[in-house]
């Protein structure tokens, strides 16, 4: 079967102040087919995605949907073509029901009145051939995980008539499971000869589901109908960044056994997250917590960071305890937590990036409560170009750069704050593969000099392969510890298993 | 003198985000002209406009009467009084808050100062025990407001409806409704006097604007408050106190009304009950004109000077004018409904261009 043409987009333009993001774009997808998008940060992919789903449009460059050349002026419009997207950052009504989100802005309605029954009894149907049956429509869409949140974003592309889903990074938020339920859907859409644009920056994933590869690098496209099982990856990393990385974890170092022990967490629960955890960290040492979404890692690191009541267990910092549930205690003992949510917990997205990089800082730059900026300033940038932020503008307001450089945004506020326990959230989600091994080899330089470091990731190989120590959970259960070297990925997903069975 | 303001914002959120891109896509690409009108500066430009334009108006409707020294003198101590309030209110705003109480704490300021003053009676009693008498009461009620709001997790629009409500009352029984003639030596003289050509009330207010805006734009407390305004989260996951900050943003504001009291209570040489009326709907109109952000996350003090200046002026060429309260009502809305939505289209065409 050779699979027509449904969309092509021929020499995209579109500017915003100050930058080209995209400076002609060419991409072609097939019926029924999974068409990788693959760049660095900044590339330009979400831009491009936004300009086919009408939320931007371009200043110059042709669009031409299933043989005819359109203008998509409103998201409405992209809809009504048959093309829905599923945003990097989701895009939900928190207060609203999950039939309701789903539904909302062409919903089920008979004179006006909404029609209840019918909205919610569609949304059950949506929802059970997305596999997750168990999502009431019901349900406040606030109060669901955010994999959970995902589907709804889903079954709300699914609730149109559509020809072409795109997906911006669907992945970041889910953990290995997760993404693996993902991908029975999507080849259940594409078996229906609907077909996916697939944004991620994990290439394990482009090789299971993709079908071809097109690779943007600074707003162009570099490369295109790429075999996205067949391409090798270190083909795939050259043509994102124009040279060659070395897509490795740094050495470990050598912990000494009598290292002094930095972070000691003893008997931690917090009823209904997590019972009962042990955690000791010594002085360069990383520790990782893998486990799935939802088995309490980031509970537990924002109940060690004082943001959350502990119900029992105490947190000690070289050898002094901190007064449970306050986050000042915490930051004094040197304590610094990277969250999981960068738009939510982490940034002022109104504001200039260095003032977001200073904002833990802060006391630092002043004298008598006057702020130095012009020391601010320089530091913050030490620290962005020292993570390739891009554009390495630091007057620039934070909401203007892409997801994966507002992330390494956040990572640069504690790697300033220079603390001596560290917790990483998830710190390399959505961020690329050149400047994820730039940002282990800082994580681990950082070890090497004393601090200690908690890692929370939904990437096990990240974890096994950056961290000295895991620790895996299941259900808020430490199910096992033990040296990263003496364990991989599988017995890993074994342990997480065996764990939620019992 | 250049405001911090960090130039056009960026989009609150991915939602957010495509709506209005939506809505404003269509309109013609930004010119060099719309930029600079949504740069700060800009912005600014554009209120100079507005208190230009009301200038010539003043002028033409009322010739003599509006281009007096005189009567710039009568708006300028008017909009003394009323802009410490809204100074105040500009760090409230910002930091994401609200407050409906700050006519009621004047007037319950002004009242307890007098009581004090007046029943005292000592020979020796000197003015500056009524400053800090004020400034206490404003401070206090600033308190209570910011720990119920902080703490007992209250809306601040419940919280602040509660004190406007119990502050004026309070004020009605110490003064048994009665206003207080105030007659302490030096206090008349000291307020209602001249220094370098300017009433001392204005300088005061200048004084005011001069040391809030280095607070907002130049040291940690301000960094904080927009920090807080635009993301509490991210500002207590970063470690600041969230809770201690809001409290001290209200005291802030108390402070500031209990300075504005003792204006008011000097420029009318009484204590009321009566006094401040209205001043919260007021105050919020000058700071949402002057381009604070209701909400939280972007202040401007100059802005904010620019609010208070238009408004005073304003209200002074309808009292010109002969027109009644209730006309006046009517037209200020309508007024601050057309300034918002101007000020809206000005950052919306940023956002996209
Ligand atoms: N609203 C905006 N205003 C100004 N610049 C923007 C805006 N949106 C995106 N940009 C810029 O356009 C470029 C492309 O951004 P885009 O979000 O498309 O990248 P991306 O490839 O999706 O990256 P990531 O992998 O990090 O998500 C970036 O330089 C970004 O800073
Ligand atoms: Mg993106």
């Amino acid at each position: 079967m050779t699979a027509e043409t449904i969309l092509q987009m021929s020499d995209i333009v579109k500017t915003f102040p100050g930058v080209r993001a995209l400076d002609g774009v060419d991409l072609d997808v097939r019926k029924g087919e999974v068409h990788c998008l693959l760049g660095q940060n900044g590339a330009g992919k979400s831009t491009l995605i936004k300009v086919l789903s009408g939320a931007h449009q371009p200043d110059s460059g042709t669009i031409t949907w299933q043989g005819e050349r359109v203008r998509l002026n409103t998201p409405m419009a992209a809809m009504n073509q048959g093309i829905a997207t599923i945003y990097q950052e989701l895009d939900l009504v928190d207060g609203l029901s999950v039939a309701e989100n789903i539904y909302l802005g062409h919903e089920l309605a008979a004179a006006g009145f909404s029609r209840h029954g019918d909205t919610e009894r569609a949304a059950g149907r949506l929802l059970e051939r997305l596999g997750h049956p168990e999502i009431s429509p019901q349900q406040e869409v606030g109060k669901l995980p955010a994999a959970g949140q995902q589907i709804v974003s889903m079954a709300r592309a699914l609730s149109h008539d559509v020809q072409l889903i795109v997906m911006d990074e669907p992945s970041a938020v889910l953990d290995q499971e997760e993404v693996g339920r993902l991908f029975s859907v999507i080849r259940d859409l594409t078996a229906d000869d609907i077909a996916v644009i697939y944004i991620s920056h994990r290439l394990e994933e482009i090789r299971e589901i993709g079908d071809r590869v097109t690779v943007l690098k600074d707003g162009r496209t570099v490369a295109t109908g790429l075999s996205a099982p067949d391409t090798p990856t270190s083909e795939l990393i050259r043509e994102m960044t124009g040279r060659d990385v070395e897509y490795a974890f740094p050495e470990r170092g050598m912990t000494a056994e009598d290292a002094p022990v930095v972070l000691d967490v003893a008997g931690l629960s917090s009823p209904g997250d997590f019972t009962d955890v042990d955690l000791r960290v010594r002085r360069g040492e990383i520790v990782g917590l893998a486990g799935l979404v939802g088995s309490g890692r980031s509970e537990i690191l924002e109940t060690i960071y004082g943001a959350r009541k502990a119900g029992s267990g105490s947190v000690t910092v070289d050898g002094r305890r901190i007064r449970p549930g306050s986050v000042a205690a915490a930051v004094n003992a040197g304590v610094g937590l990277c969250p999981e949510e960068r738009k939510t917990q982490g940034l002022l997205l109104d504001e200039a990036i260095y003032r977001n990089v200073s904002l833990a800082t802060l006391g630092r730059f002043a004298r008598g409560g006057f702020l130095r900026r012009g020391d601010e300033r320089a530091q913050a940038e030490q620290h962005v170009r020292a993570l390739d932020v891009r554009p390495a503008d630091v007057e620039r307001t934070a909401g203007t750069l892409s997801g994966g450089n507002q992330q390494k945004i956040v990572l640069a506020r504690w790697l300033l704050r220079e603390c001596r326990v560290l917790l990483l959230d998830e710190p390399t989600r959505g961020v690329d593969v050149g400047a994820r091994s730039e940002l282990y080899a800082l994580v681990r330089r950082l070890a090497d000099e004393g601090v200690a470091v908690v890692l929370v990731s939904s990437e096990i190989p990240e974890v096994l392969g950056l961290a000295d120590r895991v620790l895996v959970l299941s259900e808020g259960h430490v199910v096992h510890e033990g040296q990263a070297d003496d364990i991989d990925e599988h017995q890993v997903l074994d342990l997480v298993m065996e764990g939620s069975a019992a | 003198m250049s405001e911090q303001t960090p130039v056009p914002q960026a989009t609150t959120s991915p939602a957010d985000e495509h709506r209005r891109v939506e809505s404003v896509e269509g309109a013609p690409r930004g010119s060099a002209f719309g930029r600079f009108m949504s740069s700060s500066a800009g912005r600014n430009v554009g209120l100079v406009v507005a208190l230009l334009v009301l200038c010539v108006v003043g002028a033409a409707t009322t010739g003599q009467l509006f281009v007096d020294v005189d009567n710039a003198m009568t708006i300028l101590r008017y909009a003394s009084v009323i802009g410490v309030v809204a100074i105040g209110m500009t760090f409230v705003v910002t930091g994401g808050g609200f407050d409906l109480s700050v006519g009621a704490i004047v007037a319950l300021a002004s009242i307890w100062s007098t009581t004090v003053a007046t029943q005292t009676m000592a020979q020796d009693f000197h003015w500056i025990v009524m400053v800090f008498t004020a400034i206490a009461v404003g401070a206090g009620c600033g308190l209570v407001n910011g720990v119920l709001i902080a703490y007992g997790k209250m809306a601040p629009f419940i919280a602040t409806l509660a004190m406007m409500a119990a502050a004026r009352g309070l004020a009605e029984m110490i003064s048994d409704k009665r206003t207080q003639l105030v007659d302490v030596q030096g206090f008349g003289d000291f307020f209602s006097g001249d220094f370098l050509g300017l009433p001392v009330l204005v300088w005061i207010f200048a004084v005011v604007c001069a040391v809030a805006w280095v607070l907002l734009n130049r040291t940690t407390f301000g960094r904080r408050t927009i920090a807080v305004g635009g993301n509490a989260t991210a500002a207590r996951l970063a470690g600041i106190a969230v809770n201690r900050h809001t409290v001290l943003l209200y005291v802030l504001v108390g402070v500031a009304c209990g300075i504005a009291a003792v204006m008011l209570t000097a420029r009318t040489s009484t204590g009321s009950a009566q006094h401040g009326l209205l001043y919260e709907l007021d105050a919020i109109a000058m700071v949402v004109i002057g381009g604070t952000l209701l909400g939280g996350g972007r202040g401007t003090i100059v802005g904010t000077i620019f609010g208070v200046l238009i408004f005073s002026t304003l209200t002074n060429v309808f009292t010109l004018n002969n027109l009644d309260t209730s006309t006046q009502a009517v037209a200020k809305g309508a007024i601050i409904v057309i300034a918002v939505l101007l000020q809206q289209r000005v950052a919306a065409r940023s956002d996209t261009s």
